[in-house]
């Protein structure tokens, strides 16, 4: 089996400081990896290196595209990247107000990648926006609403819908649920499990609650200093943590 | 007779130079808004400071210009331009489309189809039709360079979506020549179908420091969905003046009672007609 | 050949957060279980029984050796080879149930198949049918299994260990905390798995459900490390 992404001795450099280094792993299809380290571990910049936000100083992130298969994608043209991003990938934000066009209702956010890759039919791109809207739990009635009045788990979800209606193979996810509450949290963990599962969705999911990632993600990446100290099973890593960085991590989540 | 304290048409040969090259540019580019050094004109921005510098450096000594604003010749913005240049180019100045050989127009194309003989040069505020939606200049510059024009049915979508149907009337966005998605300017979205004609059409926007142009004979396709097609409308009324069933109408209120007239907003295309003998519902009542 | 075949394993934690001290805990397990057989872990408190069977699991890194389940090495084996080995092969049924808060028990328990492409009518039914054989009330089915006393947790745990026939099935205290009705139940399930052919280890304190399930017992404490001194 091909990789879906193929990340190779990526690097990213603040002046002389480091963002993060020499980061290597396959992502294949259908797996969710979880990245997690404490602030500027180096977690968010490797994922804007991953997803085209940032350019990398060094290394490669070769992606199976569905047209000419692996191809690196810190090299290819600005307009495939661009395409690829509103087509293939997806990205959650953790504020749903840097993915959303809060000025745009909410049918309008969702239909807005139908219509950049050519739906030209309202009938259908409204059809679609309301399907998914019931996906991810919001009531249909709020179709015409902006973003702006619904509250956060809310926007957030609408978020996801927006990014998921082209049916991308790969998303990522910065802090999906962060700044949320804990049963809104909840509600949206059990949301993305089953979309990942139903649409075989491969995900990278950077946080740093270590719960999430137990919920989400099989493959867990700990990084420290811009450095990736330790991967493996998400269980294994949590449970049987090796790194000293790592047991500290664990050790220190708050029992409930 | 010009002015001697001022150079012809106002601005000084460099600066139209500067400007001829973007217009150039613009006619080779169809729907591309170039940037230009935008000057300073003895008049207020949205008074039509790009139209005027457009027309500054289209006009020569043998041209006849012809000044509408909303398709009048008599408004107080299209008098202070048409004086403004019989006082600084001192060219001819006409009321009469087919007698016009530059026309500087606001928010109207003139009824009359125009000839390859002739120019019409728009005042545009807002050149930027992916505005609405997308604020940063960097990023809707990107947009365009990589057609990415999925956010121009956005806007689209939230006026089915709120309206029912396409509630744009004026501004009414185009895809020029299957390329660049371009403002036509505050035009009411009847006279987009002209924008297909035999005349250069050069668009200046002053303040926004922006010229772009249809060279003629290019095609101009207002943007729709497949099932709610664009649709060129107009108030359901024949002109009460002239009669005329084909020209975008303005509404008229007449009295404190509530009664109004339709009248053709392009005044000479209706004195035209009335001087051909044709007749509206109200043409005894009104001069 | 053995569906679960272990060889020279040994498993040791350091502690880096406590002066880097290196607890060994096990040396040269070694263990051989065939399709079809049972395999109690016997050994006192602390002897690694959850230790051996975690490292079979994966979930637990083993230091050397060969843990080979249905032919993966799971010292060696990449993450997604393990999950799918996990997903069609070897089961667990652990002590403590980890579920996303809010997800109806059905679901749970139907999540194992589901994750195989087994259509949802299928799963939810087949969910159904081990909740109901196991007394879960089918007033409780809607909601989520957090709220359930310690007894329903584990049967809710069982009900998803055993939904699909995992040839390979670890099972950890499977009838703790249960009353007789139930274990009697849980003890037909597993007699059930090995008679279709499961190969399953586990660990019972229950003794009299040890000597009526199991064909062997292994005496883990033959594992533990020679201690210098």
């Amino acid at each position: 089996m091909t990789p879906l992404l193929q990340v190779r001795d990526v690097s990213h450099f603040y002046g002389a400081r480091i963002g993060c280094s020499d980061v290597n792993f396959d992502l294949y299809p259908g797996e969710v990896m979880g990245i997690v380290g404490e602030s500027g571990s180096g977690k968010s910049t490797l994922l804007n290196c991953l997803a085209g936000h940032l350019p990398p100083d060094t290394g490669e992130v070769v992606f199976d595209t569905r047209a000419d298969g692996p191809t690196d994608t810190v090299t290819m043209s600005e307009p495939a990247r661009r395409m690829l991003s509103r087509t293939d990938w997806a990205f959650v934000h953790q504020h749903a107000r840097d993915g959303l066009r809060m000025s745009v209702s909410a049918g309008g956010n969702i239909g807005e990648r139908l219509m950049a890759v050519g739906a030209r039919r309202y009938g259908d791109i409204r059809a679609q926006a309301t399907d998914w809207l019931g996906r991810v739990e919001i009531d249909e009635s709020r179709i015409d609403d902006r973003p702006s009045a619904f509250s956060g788990g809310m926007q957030q979800r609408l978020q996801i819908a927006r990014n998921l209606v082209t049916g991308p193979r790969l998303v990522f996810m910065d802090e999906p649920t962060g700044g949320l509450d804990v049963s809104v949290q909840a509600r949206l963990l059990d949301l993305l499990r089953g979309l990942v599962r139903e649409m075989g969705l491969s995900a990278l999911i950077v946080t740093h609650d270590l719960a999430v990632v137990r919920l989400l993600a099989d493959r867990l990446m700990v990084m420290k200093d811009g450095y990736v100290v330790e991967s493996g099973l998400t269980d294994q890593v949590l449970d049987d943590p090796q790194h000293a960085y790592t047991q500290l991590l664990v050790s220190s989540v708050l029992q409930v | 007779m010009t002015d001697q304290a001022y150079n012809f048409a106002y601005l000084d040969e460099q600066t139209k130079r500067m400007i001829r090259r973007a217009i150039l540019k613009g006619l080779a580019v169809p729907g591309y808004q170039v940037p230009f050094a935008s000057r300073e004109m003895p008049m207020p921005y949205g008074w039509g400071t790009g139209g005027v510098q457009v027309s500054a450096a289209t006009l020569t000594p043998d041209d006849t210009l012809k000044v509408i604003d909303q398709g009048a010749d008599d408004t107080t913005n299209a008098v202070s331009i048409r004086k403004f240049f019989e006082r600084t180019a001192g060219v001819a100045t006409t009321d009469e489309t087919d007698k016009a050989s530059v026309i500087q127009t606001r928010h109207r194309i003139p009824e009359m189809p125009l000839r390859e003989d002739q120019i019409l040069v728009y005042q545009v505020p807002i050149p930027e039709p992916l505005r609405f939606l997308e604020p940063r200049e960097t990023e809707t510059r990107k947009m365009h360079s990589l057609e990415e024009y999925g956010l121009m049915h956005v806007k689209l979508y939230e006026d089915v979506s709120q309206h029912g149907q396409i509630a744009t009337s004026y501004a009414y966005p185009v895809r020029v020549s299957g390329r660049y998605v371009m403002d036509p300017s505050p035009i009411p979205k009847f006279d987009n179908p002209k924008l297909e004609m035999d005349a250069i059409q050069l668009f200046g926007a002053g303040r926004e420091q922006r010229i772009y142009a249809v060279p003629p004979w290019t095609q101009v396709v207002s943007l729709d969905f497949e099932d709610y097609p664009f649709e060129a409308s107009k108030a359901d009324h024949a002109c009460d003046l002239c009669g005329a069933g084909d020209s975008y109408l303005d509404e008229v209120i007449t009295d404190d009672s509530g009664n109004r007239m339709f009248v053709c907003s392009d005044t000479d295309y209706c004195r035209s007609r009335r001087d051909d003998g044709h007749t509206g519902r109200l043409a005894g009542d009104a001069t | 050949m053995a569906m679960i075949d272990i060889s020279g394993v040994s498993k040791s934690f350091t502690l880096h957060n406590q002066g880097g001290a290196v607890i060994g805990v096990m040396e040269n397990a070694s263990l051989s279980v065939a399709a079809g057989e049972c395999v109690a872990l016997a050994g006192a408190s602390g002897a690694g029984k959850s230790t051996l069977m975690r490292m079979i699991y994966g979930n637990y890194l083993a230091g050397t050796g060969r843990i080979v389940v249905d032919g993966v090495d799971l010292v060696q084996a990449e993450p997604r080879e393990i999950l799918a080995l996990r997903r069609e092969t070897l089961g667990y049924v652990s002590q403590f149930l980890r579920v996303v808060p809010r997800v109806p028990t059905l679901q749970v328990v139907a999540e194992p198949l589901l994750a195989l492409g087994v259509s949802a009518d299928v799963a939810v039914a087949r969910a159904a049918e081990l909740l109901t054989r196991l007394r879960i009330p089918e007033a409780l089915w809607s909601l989520s299994p957090t709220t359930f006393s310690g007894g329903e947790q584990q049967r809710v745990n069982i009900a998803r260990g055993f939904v699909h026939d995992y040839p390979a099935l670890l099972l950890d205290e499977p009838t703790a905390s249960l009353d007789v009705k139930n274990r009697a139940t849980v003890l037909a399930l597993i007699r059930e798995a090995r008679s279709r052919g499961a190969a399953i280890v586990g660990i019972f304190h229950d003794a009299a459900a040890r000597a009526e399930l199991c064909d062997r017992e292994i005496d883990v404490s033959a594992f533990a490390p020679q201690r210098a001194a």
